[in-house]
């Protein structure tokens, strides 16, 4: 075996020339596609900016549809605090039971136990919109017509996995150490849990429930089939008496119906609800920083 | 610090037996206590018991980790507990307030009581345990609250809402934190050093007027001006508590603690476990020991 002779001079020799040229190959190829995601939002938000940007005017946030289908002005009033409403609704049955998933994962249940409800809550991430859509309205609206409630049912099924992940996921971040602290204080474990452990992770679950927020606002499939019967042109805010126009479903209705007039107030929902999804995601960040910011102590 | 009111009532279900180990798989094991009672030098002889440990022996699971530890603890005394690391200082330390409760493999057989009642009876709450025996933990575990809220914290939900400020001032008084952090009492408690972050624990501690006080190894995180300073602080507060410290520092052992623990690793029989070699006044612990391993250990020699 020839030993290596270690006076020679330092510079790349053997094969560590090919490993270096392989490792640049590699390294270009990943950047490349880690810049592919930022160009491919970069060229959505800006298509949607260009042709969605111009129809966005106080009126367009203000007003309800016209009368007439293809005629000009208006705006999309009604659909915004539809899906306000809706979307407020669902996180509020969301947030609870997710945060109550996540505490019992994470502060009292059994491995035995925690592995079938993390099987469940994946597989009910994993579960198609239309699904549990067609799910609700299998069971409740068939029947007895639609209702914003049912749509924020459906959308609160949708939240829920994602709830209970991300504050599952912060609760684990805090420190047994800390959770001790408080037991070696005769604190019970539920008071350490609401006194202590949730504090410590608050950040973490509003950023959660912020990003839920988000990705239901733009939920497509259960409007479709649970908020689609209504009078477009009128605000309504009887959320448990009828389906109330919504985002989603204007996007897809005005879109759908052709006329180029029509079609740019489709970009200018488009752009409105983009607008809100960004908006509220650069929140979520900056709360996330903040909070583990706070936990550091920094 | 001397109006301090101590709740005494009994646990609710005291007079049920422990339960018995079971025979065939216990092992047996002799206690190797050392007897304390009648020890001839300066301990005033009517010392009161607060803890007393008879042939107290914990698993993890089939693992025997500690076997047959026999000792009594005084009150407003510190006591101190040295050896090795993995011969279960902690694990003993552990048991004395159920701290070990949330380790599921945790079983513990002999007696373990606590003013006479045994703290493993069924129908002991834990929580009530804790509540009147306090630990400090080797790092220093501070809320990520502000350093007034960190002491009051608790307080308040245990019922104690009177005089809170009050109440935090004595505290971190009582800690030799209160001219240190008074300006800031609203700030964060984890800006705070280390070593202050540990004396606001003990603040902490005692904000909830505690019997006993369980340290686990409070200083090894500290440096030496901070390890002094506790140190200082632990002397002040025997006059109001009962301590009981674990350390992995033998000077500090015979600096603080009145009576010494020497736990050790026997091997024998092929099963690692800790045992309690010997149990006796620091002194006698340091000078004169009776046991062959505790000389080796604290002349250095261990291992
Ligand atoms: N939670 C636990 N589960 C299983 N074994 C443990 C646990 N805690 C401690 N042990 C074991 O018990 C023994 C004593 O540990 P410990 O009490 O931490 O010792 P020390 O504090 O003296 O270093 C060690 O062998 C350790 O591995
Ligand atoms: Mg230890």
């Amino acid at each position: 075996m020839a030993s290596l002779d270690y006076t020679r001079p330092l510079t790349a020799s053997g094969n560590l020339r090919r490993r270096r040229v392989v490792d640049r190959l590699m390294r270009g190829a990943a950047t490349a596609a880690a810049l592919a995601a930022v160009v491919i939002l970069g060229l959505m938000v800006f298509a949607i900016a260009q042709r969605g940007g111009s129809q966005l005017s106080v009126a367009f946030l203000t007003q309800n549809p016209p009368e007439q289908l293809y005629a000009a002005g208006g705006g999309i009033a009604n659909a915004i605090i539809g899906s306000a409403l809706m979307v407020a609704l669902a996180t509020i049955i969301a947030l609870p039971i997710g945060v109550l998933i996540a505490i019992y994962l994470t502060e009292f249940a059994t491995a035995r136990a925690a592995g079938p409800i993390r099987l469940a809550l994946d597989l009910l991430y994993g579960m198609p919109t239309i699904v549990i859509a067609i799910f609700i309205l299998g069971l409740l609206v068939v029947g007895h017509g639609q209702t914003g409630f049912y749509a924020s049912l459906a959308l609160a099924i949708i939240m829920l996995p994602l709830i209970a992940r991300t504050t599952g996921e912060s609760l684990a971040l805090v420190p047994k150490e800390l959770r001790d602290a408080s037991h070696a204080l005769g604190i019970s474990r539920w008071r350490t849990t609401v006194g202590i452990t949730i504090p410590s992770a608050l950040g973490g679950i509003v950023t959660g429930t912020i990003l839920a927020v988000a990705r239901v606002a733009g939920e497509t499939a259960p409007m479709l089939l649970l908020a689609s019967v209504f009078d477009n042109t009128k605000t309504s805010f009887n959320i448990f008496g009828q389906a109330l126009p919504n985002i989603p479903y204007e996007i897809f209705n005005l879109a759908e119906s052709g006329g180029t007039v029509n079609v740019a107030k489709a970009w200018g929902a488009a752009f409105v609800l983009v607008v809100f999804v960004l908006i509220a995601n650069f929140v979520a960040r900056a709360l996330h920083h903040r909070s583990t910011r706070m936990m550091t102590g920094r | 610090m001397s109006n301090k009111t101590q709740t005494r009532s009994p646990y609710s279900v005291m007079d049920e037996p422990h339960s018995e180990i079971d025979a065939a798989t216990a092992p047996v094991v002799a206690p190797l206590a050392i007897e304390v009672a009648d020890s001839k030098d300066e301990t005033p002889p009517s010392r009161e018991v607060v803890f007393d440990l008879r042939d107290v022996s914990v698993y993890y699971g089939q693992a025997l980790a500690v076997a047959g530890v026999s000792l009594e603890i005084h009150r407003n005394q510190i006591t101190a507990m040295i050896g090795p690391s993995g011969c279960g200082k902690t694990t003993i330390l552990r048991s004395l307030n159920r701290m070990n409760d949330s380790v599921s493999s945790f079983r513990l057989t002999g007696s373990c009581t606590y003013h006479g009642n045994d703290l493993y009876a069924s129908g002991v709450d834990a929580v009530e345990v804790r509540r009147r025996i306090g630990m400090v933990f080797q790092r220093p575990n501070p809320f990520p609250k502000s350093i007034y809220d960190n002491i009051g914290w608790a307080p308040r939900i245990l019922g104690m809402r009177d005089n809170l400020d009050e109440r935090v001032e004595k505290a971190l008084r009582g800690a030799a934190l209160w001219d240190e952090v008074k300006d800031r009492l609203k700030t964060s408690a984890l800006g705070l050093s280390g070593g202050q972050q540990q004396r606001l624990c003990i603040a902490r501690s005692i904000a909830i007027e505690p019997d006993v006080l369980l340290l686990d190894e409070p200083c090894s995180a500290l440096d030496p001006i901070s390890t002094a300073s506790i140190e200082d602080l632990m002397q002040d507060l025997k006059n109001d508590y009962t301590l009981v410290i674990v350390t992995h520092n033998m000077q500090q052992a015979a600096r603080v603690a009145e009576r010494t623990a020497f736990f050790s690793l026997d091997v024998s029989g092929g099963q690692r476990k800790g045992i309690l070699v010997e149990y006796d006044d620091t002194a006698t612990i340091f000078t004169r020991p009776a046991d062959k391993r505790t000389e080796d250990y604290v002349t250095g020699r261990f291992g």
